[in-house]
């Protein structure tokens, strides 16, 4: 038998045309922040869509309730991310469908969404965000992060992009169990004031969400104050008359 | 009759490509260059009420490997100006040694303290006409008669001037440091302090940093090069025993038996006389 024509091939395992798979991510957003407080888990992230270099949107909401328990904040490609949000509802649905009490928690959540990236990984056919899943059941509070290479793992404070590098410093030296709400929000803007003034792709309109025993809350936006007043940005060369 | 020797000029400057050809058939056949041993590094500065004040972290990698535990990357350039260095380790120490000795001939000709200003010219000329093979990234640092100064200097010549800087591997950790908790008109003790936070979230945040936080505090007439100021790694793995084992071998018995007979010579004896 002779299979001339790729696209008669049932597709058992890989896209066989280029154009049925992610090469590249086109509108992206930045670093998702999140960390477990006192009552449960606070995320922020700005509302910035980057086509390429240029600003394109600037009212991406990238963190999103997930059922009753949980909160879900993305960065990378957002039209994935609006899939994942299609396979999530589906989840939730057919969990609601079942009437019997019980609620899919954070864990199950981030469990299925490891299974869906890893398994979209095989296939070279990723879905190109890292996740960031938060929230508490029974009073167990729950935090963990999916890349897109379907890499997972649980802890108390995790960043995406470049909050990798420029939050998860300040938050291995100034996190602790027991933030109250105000202080976990002064915390979320320190990280989020660093990444605003050293990502290029960062917006400075961000939103914050909570997400406690009692259910999520995703407040409206809001942007953070910056100080450029430095004595040396204003005169750089005054006694270096020439250089720059 | 002509008064013009052929003389065998030297090159005038830049990079000599004559090699290139060569070592580019060479990896074609396999044959990788020797990897560089490179500093991969969290060095930053800061500008605070009274001068300046330099930090670096004291790790060399060569690839995965540490090679250098307690290395020294805040070089001196004058005895006003210290400069910090990350990248290739032989270019850091080449270019701030060379650099060093220009700023002393050239002390000698003016007969006046150097500028941080001609130190950033001249390490940003030589770099700038290496087209960046020279991998130097450097935080030049000092006080002179205009001021206290701060300068970044990247590899390919560029330079920023700047309150508070960064470079390295561990750039973006000490960078969120300073972002978060610099401000204007620090004391020398808030500064050390901030500096050698920096240089912490560099150490424990970044693998290309590590070992110990090294401080230099330049203010105008004054230096205090603070080398090994934080040991923040030294006791990790000390193995914690209940028990100790003593310190060498007990003494019981002390004897002494000579091996060979000790000759008595008595003078003017007979044979061998003459």
């Amino acid at each position: 038998m002779q299979f001339t024509d790729a696209k008669l091939l049932p597709d058992a395992s890989s896209c066989s045309l280029d154009s049925e798979r992610t090469l590249y991510p086109y509108v992206t957003g930045t670093s998702v922040v999140a960390f477990k407080y006192r009552d449960g888990i606070l995320m922020a992230a700005d509302m910035g869509g980057s086509y390429g270099s240029t600003l394109r949107y600037k009212t991406v909401e990238r963190i999103k309730p997930i059922g009753q328990h949980s909160l879900l904040g993305a960065s990378g490609e957002i039209s994935d991310f609006q899939e994942i949000l299609r396979y999530l509802d589906e989840l939730i649905l057919y969990d609601n469908m079942w009437d019997d009490g019980n609620s899919l928690g954070p864990k199950e959540v981030h469990n299925y969404l490891t299974r869906v990236m890893y398994n979209r990984r095989n296939k070279f056919n990723p879905l190109w965000n890292s996740l960031v899943l938060g929230g508490v059941k029974n009073g167990q509070k729950y935090l963990g992060m999916v890349s897109m290479i379907g890499v997972n793992f649980e802890d108390n404070h995790v960043a995406t992009g470049f909050g990798n590098h420029l939050a998860r410093p300040i938050l291995r030296d100034e996190w602790n169990e027991n933030l109250s709400f105000e202080d976990g929000v002064k915390l979320l803007e320190k990280c989020m004031r660093v990444l605003l003034y050293r990502d290029r792709s960062a917006v400075n309109k961000l939103q914050i969400a909570k997400i406690t025993e009692e259910g999520a809350t995703i407040f409206p936006p809001y942007s953070l104050k910056t100080f450029w007043g430095f004595e040396a940005y204003k005169n750089p060369t005054i006694g270096a008359e020439g250089s720059w | 009759m002509s008064t013009k020797a052929t003389i065998d000029l030297p090159p005038k400057g830049g990079f000599s490509f004559d090699l290139c050809r060569r070592n580019d058939m060479l990896s074609k056949k396999g044959v990788s260059p020797p990897s560089y041993r490179k500093t991969g590094t969290t060095i930053v500065g800061i500008i605070f009420q009274d001068g300046v004040i330099l930090g670096a972290d004291t790790r060399a990698t060569e690839g995965p490997i540490v090679c250098d535990k307690n290395c020294e990357k805040i070089h001196y350039m004058a005895p006003n100006i210290y400069c910090c260095g990350a990248g290739t380790a032989a270019d850091t120490e080449a270019v701030t040694d060379m650099v060093s000795s220009q700023l002393q001939l050239h002390r000698y000709h003016i007969g006046r303290e150097s500028r941080v200003v001609t130190a950033l010219t001249l390490l940003k000329r030589h770099l700038f006409s290496y087209q960046g093979y020279v991998q130097a990234a450097l935080v030049l640092g000092g006080v002179d008669v205009t001021g206290p100064h701060l300068h970044t200097i990247y590899p390919h010549g560029s330079t920023d001037t700047l309150p508070f800087a960064t470079m390295g591997s561990g750039s973006l950790a000490a960078m969120s440091v300073f972002e978060s908790k610099y401000r204007e008109g620090l004391t020398k003790d808030e500064g050390i302090t901030l500096v050698s936070e920096a240089i912490c979230a560099g150490i424990f945040n970044d693998l290309g940093s590590g070992s110990n936080v090294d401080v230099c505090v330049i203010t105008k007439g004054h230096k205090e090069y603070l080398r090994n100021h934080l040991l923040p790694n030294s006791d990790v793995y000390a193995l914690k025993r209940e028990y100790t084992f003593p310190k060498k071998t007990e003494v019981l018995l002390t004897k002494v038996t000579p091996l060979k007979e000790k000759v008595e010579i008595i003078e003017g004896g007979d044979a061998m006389e003459e």
